[in-house]
């Protein structure tokens, strides 16, 4: 047997001697050089479910479905049911013509159905389990503080550890599922209290809370993989967890791990270890990054215009990247009819997507007036990922809006406040 | 002119000998978006299609000696790079001048262990390298760690 640098138990070194078996070996075997490339002494059991991140059967992957197949075969499966990101297709709700229709099935996500299977061999929880947000009450897979996970979606990744509490690197899409086949995670990095303290002091000094994805736009691109330490947000936030502060800490979570990557912040008086350790977690010698409101119009001016056509109309607006909270889209709803009333339209003029896990969508259908209120306007619900719509080369050249830093980063989706997207979502155009 | 040989010593990831030529990112590597395009298409020899990265955007990564800070962007990053290495169409070896990502050091665990394909690695080479080093100069890469730049 190969040495390795670790500690390793009696069982563990078992495993690496092949006696459970040569896939079992060789998925220790991943873990444990991961573990030793990032100078981990041992490996933790995880406490929590694991979440994938990759949800989309791409042909091109093919050392993927080999890896999994490898895994079946073998009769392994993930210790807890898992849950993964979500899907890329949903022809019913996310508009797409003929040929991009073709494009998507036989082409890009081709292999879906059979990916799907695949899945569900080694240990998918269910197939509502297709979401960015597994740690939403409906979906459920809400990991406690202090709990080791192994994560790889960089959203759910952040939220877990900075609004959650739980301890989570930020892993490769495979590695997850490897940790989750093994029970185990190598404890490095943010698995560790060294590696969770703060590296940034970030001082939020602007007249009104800031847009969620601007903040976190700003935070990342300053910080990039390091920690910050947020204060100034709970004069406008308040002091209290709930749902509406997480859905803001949640946007901006995932615009601080897409425009830099970020995999946990503290904010001061609010977050779980925040109001523990306040700042006793900053690292001796850190940096300080200032924000007001002329710097977040410095970043959000920052942001290239990816359009065909920068004068074109929206085409398509895609609110929900990472996936709504079921607070959110009764919010969203609010917003358009506010704004439609004032108006004096009854439709929204560009086609709107609004997507979420499928158990919150299950939610806001059973409110039967509201779901009919929210389609009456026009605008549809989905599940999809909106990253893998724009994956699409046909749908990549589209003039498409969206209030999601995220998306902007990724894909040629042009970025929007949300006061701005529920106005040109109802009017059709920029004007400006 | 005689050849000056400049050399850096880093950490062996994935150890191994080879030599080959550079192909220089000066600022973070977007796998996937690097890759995506040119593995999508099947191709042997992959130029790198991050329009983003104005250093190594149009270059062919396959076969060649990456050096770079570190890898970016999606978390899918790890399996791409298994994908390209299965596909024949990885680097021959990625220097780091920075300490390795997890998403760089999974990718070539995964192909390494899983599909027997060795990217070597060497990280922790300083800025100092790759500010030095440029496109198409020869580099030689040791299992120690050593790595030679050929600067003629």
């Amino acid at each position: 047997m190969q040495k390795y640098s670790l500690q390793l138990t009696d069982e563990e070194k078992e495993i690496l001697a092949g006696k459970q078996g040569e896939t079992m070996r060789k998925a220790l075997e991943s873990v444990v050089l991961y573990g030793q490339i990032f100078g981990a002494e041992h490996l933790a059991p995880i406490g929590g479910s694991v979440h994938l991140v990759t949800s989309f059967g791409i042909p091109l992957l093919k050392p993927v479905f080999s890896l999994v197949d490898e895994l079946i075969a073998a009769g392994l499966k993930t210790a807890k049911p898992f849950t993964v990101d979500p899907r890329p297709m949903d022809f019913q709700n996310v508009p797409a013509n003929i040929l991009e229709k073709f494009i998507f099935k036989k082409i890009m996500y081709g292999k879906q159905a059979q990916y799907e299977e695949q899945l569900r061999k080694v240990g998918l929880k269910d197939d509502k389990s297709f979401t960015c947000t597994c740690y939403m009450d409906e979906v459920g897979n809400i990991p406690r503080k202090g709990q080791i996970l192994a994560w790889a979606e960089s959203s759910a990744v952040v939220y877990a550890n900075s609004v959650l509490g739980a301890r989570t690197n930020r892993n490769s899409g495979l590695l997850e599922l490897l940790c989750g086949i093994t029970g185990r995670a190598p404890v490095f990095g943010l698995l560790t209290d060294e590696g969770r303290k703060a590296d940034w002091l970030i001082e939020v000094k602007t007249k009104s809370l800031p847009e969620a994805q601007i903040l976190g736009s700003a935070i990342g691109m300053k910080v990039m993989e390091e920690v910050p330490f947020v204060t100034g947000l709970t004069s406008f936030l308040g002091e209290e967890l709930n749902q509406r502060v997480k859905d803001y800490l949640k946007d901006m979570g995932a615009a601080a791990a897409s425009n830099g990557a970020v995999g946990l912040y503290h904010i001061e008086d609010l977050t779980p270890e925040a109001l523990e350790l306040s700042r006793g977690l900053l690292k001796s010698g850190y940096k300080t990054y200032v924000i007001d409101d002329a710097e977040l119009k410095r970043v959000r001016d920052s942001y290239p215009l990816m359009w065909k056509n920068p004068a074109a109309s929206p085409k398509i607006c895609f609110i929900g990247c990472p996936h709504l909270s079921l607070r959110q889209i009764y919010e969203w709803l609010e917003h358009f009819e506010t704004e439609l009333k004032s108006s004096g339209k009854k439709k929204l003029a560009v086609t709107t997507v609004m997507t979420a896990a499928p158990a919150v969508v299950d939610a806001f259908r059973n409110d039967k007036d509201s779901y009919s209120r929210l389609t009456g306007i026009g605008a549809r619900l989905t599940s999809i990922c909106p990253l893998m719509y724009m994956n699409n080369p046909l749908c990549v050249k589209k003039a498409v809006m969206t209030n999601s830093n995220k998306l902007r980063t990724y894909t040629t989706a042009r970025y929007f406040t949300d006061a701005e997207t529920a106005r040109i979502a109802v009017e059709g155009g920029i004007h400006g | 002119m005689a050849e000056k040989i400049r050399e850096f010593k880093g950490r062996a990831v994935m150890p191994g000998k080879v030599s080959g030529e550079a192909v220089v990112s000066r600022q973070g590597f977007n796998t996937l978006a690097s890759f995506q395009k040119g593995a999508m298409s099947n191709k042997k020899i992959i130029k790198c299609g991050d329009q983003n990265n104005a250093d190594v955007y149009g270059k062919a990564l396959s076969g060649k000696v990456l050096c770079l800070p570190k890898t970016i962007g999606s978390t899918t990053g790890g399996m791409v790079l298994q994908t390209a290495a299965s596909m024949g169409a990885a680097p021959l070896a990625m220097l780091f001048s920075e300490k390795i990502d997890s998403l760089a050091a999974a990718g070539v665990i995964l192909a390494d262990v899983w599909n027997g394909n060795r990217i070597v690695t060497v990280d922790s080479l300083g800025a100092e390298f790759l500010a030095f080093v440029q496109h198409d100069q020869k580099i030689d890469i040791f299992d120690d760690g050593r790595v030679l730049v050929h600067q003629s």
